[in-house]
């Protein structure tokens, strides 16, 4: 006798399953199958094909009319089911109730909406289905303005297809790259640059804060500020399980419908099937495992044994061009490694992850060839020990390319410049080679590249290198770390001529031998991109040492140091009540007088920090950075207004001086004093920079230390105005800034470089106002109290959980 | 295992860690790049040092006092230096993150 099976849902899954059931047991079931479309099953991963138009929706039906009546099916299409009766074995749909002997749910999953403001909005959709996809054609005409939130999978599908329309696609994405979840970062960069190519504006780091428009999406609005205009909005921030059937019906739910390994729920006459399953906690959302699924259920309702075990996936993103692969699971397993390899010039990263001796996680960009190869590795276990050393190479080792470390130079286009100072571009170097220079003097001399301050030595000689061949013996300056080959000053150049925005870009382009760097080239990396890109790059705060990521000085117990500014060491008896109100409600046990005329709070524990701010705040005190590669201290002396002897007024230029230049990062510490007459009270001259005030004027001299080294500085200038002395000393520190290498002092860099080169730029002022129109750029954005900033948010500086209490028990 | 829920992993910083406060010190909790979890004591072995407060690399943490790195898989110190932080058995579930916390009932008794 035949059995009454209903079916929910004629998604995916479930069509797979009918087949094997049909071929299983051919008869068994008289099949009733509802769907809420209006429509049978379709290959729903195809909808990104039929959005982009390389593919129609009729070449997409899996099952049509035809077959459902060749297999006997009844079919409730465009109906949705309302309801279960677990007792007397029926579902409820609109037109009517079916009895069950045996019922499938498979109702896939919903997309998630965020409930911002405006979602409701006609133009904003999600993407699941055909509806949805049809709505984004209809509003892909060229030249209209479509918004994707979320830089997921499916997100970048849906972007990807509205560009081939001709749309200008946005996409704004929560996460510092994209396919977080299946990429890391080097990979998630690549992606993004291939999308960029296509013309779709990336925004990652974006939090929608509301979508904008009167009767239809105009546009959204994010919480840094930033509006997008939007004829349509397409929401893919995610999907969850559709259960709400399986909730009303009392069946066992977590987040998914419960399922065993027979894809029973908890009631036996009912299963569960597809995205809207759990599954031993586990989700899923790709359709490889449901196909397995599919199999186990047509299985055992045709009385056979069966158990579905869930198989590893891997991702592929169907964006024609846009070559990536990921599986396996690189998340929460500690006593894992790296493997990396990372083809600069052709756009390649490849990341194995390992266990012991298995490969257990593959992510790659722009070569995937590999993919299935690794793929089967990760899921068999086989023992990979033997192959380690080749296995990132693939099948077709034989003798293995080596990443070239010249190959970012060699990627370079000849309008490329490689000689900041003189304006020389690699074309004109290779030419003079070509011409006959084979020596580093020959082409300094033709050329003037690296003729003058000389960073981007190392550079010209990897150049001379490729041009020439092995004849050339390249530089020695030793590398930036062991992550990399390259010179910090070579990087310094290539961030610049390759126009590098982000750590992952200048790890992938560079070809950085590690996934994500190392103590030593993070910080320096972050120093060097927010010198030069100061309105492109955010702060990277985990890459910078404790100091400066906390703002206050760590000291040998874990406690911190706090030292406010005080402008020129100069104070008024309301800053020192606040102070000394902050050492007691605090507990300072140390309240000390630094060497650069200030008060240094010794001993504040970190969960304290935010709330010591803020009172300093309170009083009108910001950060004094005691602990920044950036500017410390302007120590000055009386002068003028009080001393006998004075010329000029020094404590207020150091003042003008320190808020001028306060906030600016710098490669390393520095310190400005100035003296009001050459008795030197201020020790002017064993700053970095250092200003003696005589009666003509002021005297400007640099490169001093008084530290590990001690160094009397040298004359640059005499200027005869406060004025000059300002813009004189902010485009001299922006020189810095922009050319030496991280941790360098300014005389450690000066040593290098040459005084003499650096008078030039100072000194001619057309340069000296480029470089003062760009440090008070940098400023625009980097001259802003840290510590109000971070008081703001005070439940980051404690501990995230407290188990003290938990030992008692 | 005992396991116990500490917070949500985006209560993280990705290469970032925080700390968890016990009754025997405080265990550093770390997420790398790529969102793997580790616990480590928050004590570096060379002078008590919070590594928690340390550059997080790879799967690797560089002690923010004098910058020796540990494998935060296994607590042993790379490269010339000698020295092993205790770790501890954590995992990630439904976003949340779940440490085991046997070793507060073992140091304890
Ligand atoms: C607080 C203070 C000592 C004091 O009690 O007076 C101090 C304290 C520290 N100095 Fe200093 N220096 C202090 C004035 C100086 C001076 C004198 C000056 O600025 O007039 C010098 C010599 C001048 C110079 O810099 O050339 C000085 C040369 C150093 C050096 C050596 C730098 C060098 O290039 O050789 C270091 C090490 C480093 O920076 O790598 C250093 C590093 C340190 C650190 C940050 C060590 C560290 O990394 O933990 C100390 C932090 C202690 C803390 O927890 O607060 N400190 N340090 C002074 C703070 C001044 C301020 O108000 O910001
Ligand atoms: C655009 C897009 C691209 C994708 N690309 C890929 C890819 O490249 N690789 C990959 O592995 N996966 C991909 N996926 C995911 C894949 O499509 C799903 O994993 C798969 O479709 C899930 O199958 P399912 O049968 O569980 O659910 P579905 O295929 O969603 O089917 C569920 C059906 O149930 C119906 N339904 C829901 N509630 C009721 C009710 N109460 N009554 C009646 N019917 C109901 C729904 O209307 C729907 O038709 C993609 C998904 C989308 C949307
Ligand atoms: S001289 Fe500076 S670095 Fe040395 S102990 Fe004193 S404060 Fe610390
Ligand atoms: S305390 Fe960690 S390296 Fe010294």
């Amino acid at each position: 006798m035949t059995k009454n099976l209903v079916v929910i849902g004629a998604g995916m899954a479930s069509g797979r399953m009918l087949e094997h059931l049909f071929e299983a047991a051919p008869g068994a079931y008289t099949v009733t199958l509802f769907n809420a479309e209006p429509r049978g099953n379709y290959n729903r991963l195809m909808l990104s094909p039929v959005l982009s138009g390389e593919k129609t929706y009729e070449q997409i039906v899996t099952h049509d009319e035809a077959w459902y009546q060749a297999q006997g099916v009844t079919t409730r299409f465009g109906e949705a089911v309302t309801a279960i009766d677990r007792e007397a074995q029926v579902v409820h749909g609109r037109n009517g109730a079916v009895p069950y002997d045996a019922l499938v749910i498979a109702t896939g999953s919903a997309p998630f909406i965020i409930p911002v403001p405006g979602h409701k909005l006609p133009g904003v959709v999600s993407y699941r289905d055909l509806e949805d996809t049809n709505a984004m054609i209809a509003a892909s005409r060229p030249g209209a303005k479509a918004v994707v939130i979320g830089g997921g999978l499916l997100g970048l599908e849906a972007a990807a297809g509205m560009a081939a329309r001709g749309a200008e696609v946005t996409v704004i994405h929560l996460i510092g790259h994209l396919m977080e979840r299946q990429l890391d970062p080097a990979a998630g960069y690549l992606l993004q640059k291939d999308l960029e190519k296509r013309g779709i504006r990336i925004h990652c780091k974006g939090a929608t804060k509301a979508i904008l428009g009167e009767d239809r999406v105009e546009a959204v609005l994010l919480e840094d500020g930033t509006v997008y205009p939007a004829d349509l909005v397409c929401m893919a921030v995610g999907i969850r399980p559709e259960t709400r059937l399986a909730n009303d019906a009392g069946l066992e739910v977590a987040r998914g419908i419960t399922v065993n390994d027979q894809l029973q729920t908890s009631d036996p006459a009912i299963y569960a099937l597809g995205e809207c399953t759990e599954h031993d906690g586990q989700l899923f959302g790709l359709v490889a495992p449901l196909y397995d699924q599919a199999k186990v259920l047509a299985a055992t309702l045709a009385g056979q044994e069966s158990a579905f075990k869930p198989v590893q996936t891997a991702t592929k993103l169907k964006v024609t061009g846009c070559d990536l692969f990921s599986a396996g699971d690189f998340a929460d397993a500690p006593g894992r490694e790296d493997i990396v390899f990372r083809d600069p010039g052709r756009g390649i990263y490849k990341r194995l992850i390992l266990e012991g001796e298995r490969l257990i996680g593959a992510v790659m960009y722009g070569d995937t060839a590999d993919g299935a190869w690794f793929f089967d590795k990760i899921r068999s276990g086989a023992d990979v020990t033997a192959d380690r050393d080749t296995l990132i190479f693939g099948p077709a080792f034989a003798g293995g390319a080596q990443a070239d470390p010249l190959a970012a130079v060699a990627a370079l286009p000849p309008e490329a410049e490689i000689c900041g100072c003189n304006g020389v571009c690699k074309g004109q170097i290779t030419r003079a080679i070509e011409g006959g220079a084979t020596t580093l003097d020959a082409v300094r001399g033709l050329t003037k590249a690296s003729a003058s301050c000389g960073t981007c030595t190392g550079l010209v000689e990897q150049v001379m290198a490729l041009t020439l061949g092995d004849g050339f013996a390249a530089n020695a300056n030793p590398p930036m770390c062991k992550c990399t080959n390259h010179t910090h000053e070579d990087v310094r150049r290539l961030i610049k001529s390759m126009g590098l925005k982000s750590i992952p870009a200048v790890m992938q382009e560079l070809g950085w031998r590690s996934t994500g760097g190392c103590a030593s080239c993070r910080p320096a990396l972050n120093y060097y991109l927010l010198a030069d890109w100061p309105l492109d790059y955010r702060d990277d705060r985990q890459s910078r040492f404790v100091n400066e990521r906390n703002h206050a000085n760590i000291q040998k117990d874990g406690t911190y140091s706090v030292v406010p500014r005080m402008w020129g060491g100069v104070t008024t008896p309301a800053e020192l009540r606040a102070i000394a109100d902050a050492a007691d409600r605090y507990n300072v046990p140390m309240v000390k007088v630094t060497g650069g005329q200030r008060i240094d709070l010794l001993g504040v524990r970190k969960e304290d920090l935010p709330a010591i701010w803020s009172d300093l705040n309170e009083a009108g005190m910001v950060s004094g950075h005691a602990y920044a590669k950036g500017l410390r201290t302007v120590k000055t002396c009386v002068g003028q207004q009080f001393c006998r002897f004075g010329t000029q007024d020094s404590t207020g230029l150091g003042i003008r001086l320190e808020k001028l230049l306060w906030g600016s990062w710098t490669p390393a510490k520095v310190k400005l004093g100035v003296s009001g007459c050459p008795r030197n009270c201020a020790e002017a001259t064993c700053k970095d920079i250092g200003i003696v005030c005589v009666d003509s004027g002021f005297q400007i001299s640099v490169a001093g230390a008084a530290g590990m080294d001690v160094r009397e500085t040298v004359p640059l200038l005499t200027v005869a105005t406060e004025d000059e002395v300002c813009e004189v000393t902010a485009a001299f520190v922006q020189l810095y800034r922009e050319n030496a290498r991280y941790l360098h002092r300014i005389y450690k860099w000066v040593d290098k470089v040459g005084l003499d080169w650096c008078r030039e730029q100072v000194a001619d002022p057309a340069t000296r106002a480029a470089l003062y129109d760009r440090f008070m750029l940098s400023q625009s954005v980097y001259q802003a109290d840290p510590w109000a900033d971070h008081a703001a948010r005070p439940a980051e500086w404690s501990p995230v959980a407290d188990l003290t209490l938990r030992a008692a028990e | 295992m005992n396991l116990i829920d500490i917070a949500a992993l985006h209560d993280i910083p990705r290469e970032g860690a925080r700390v968890v406060r016990t009754a025997q010190g405080c265990v550093a909790i770390f997420r790398t790049a790529t969102d793997q979890v580790f616990a480590l004591d928050d004590r570096c072995p060379h002078k008590g040092g919070p590594l928690s407060e340390g550059i997080v690399h790879g799967t690797s943490v560089t002690c923010p006092l004098h910058n020796w790195v540990f494998d935060m898989a296994t607590g042993e110190a790379q490269g010339a230096d000698e020295g092993r932080v205790a770790t501890y058995a954590v995992q990630v579930k439904n976003g949340r993150i779940l440490l085991d916390a046997a070793f507060l009932s073992r140091r304890a008794a």
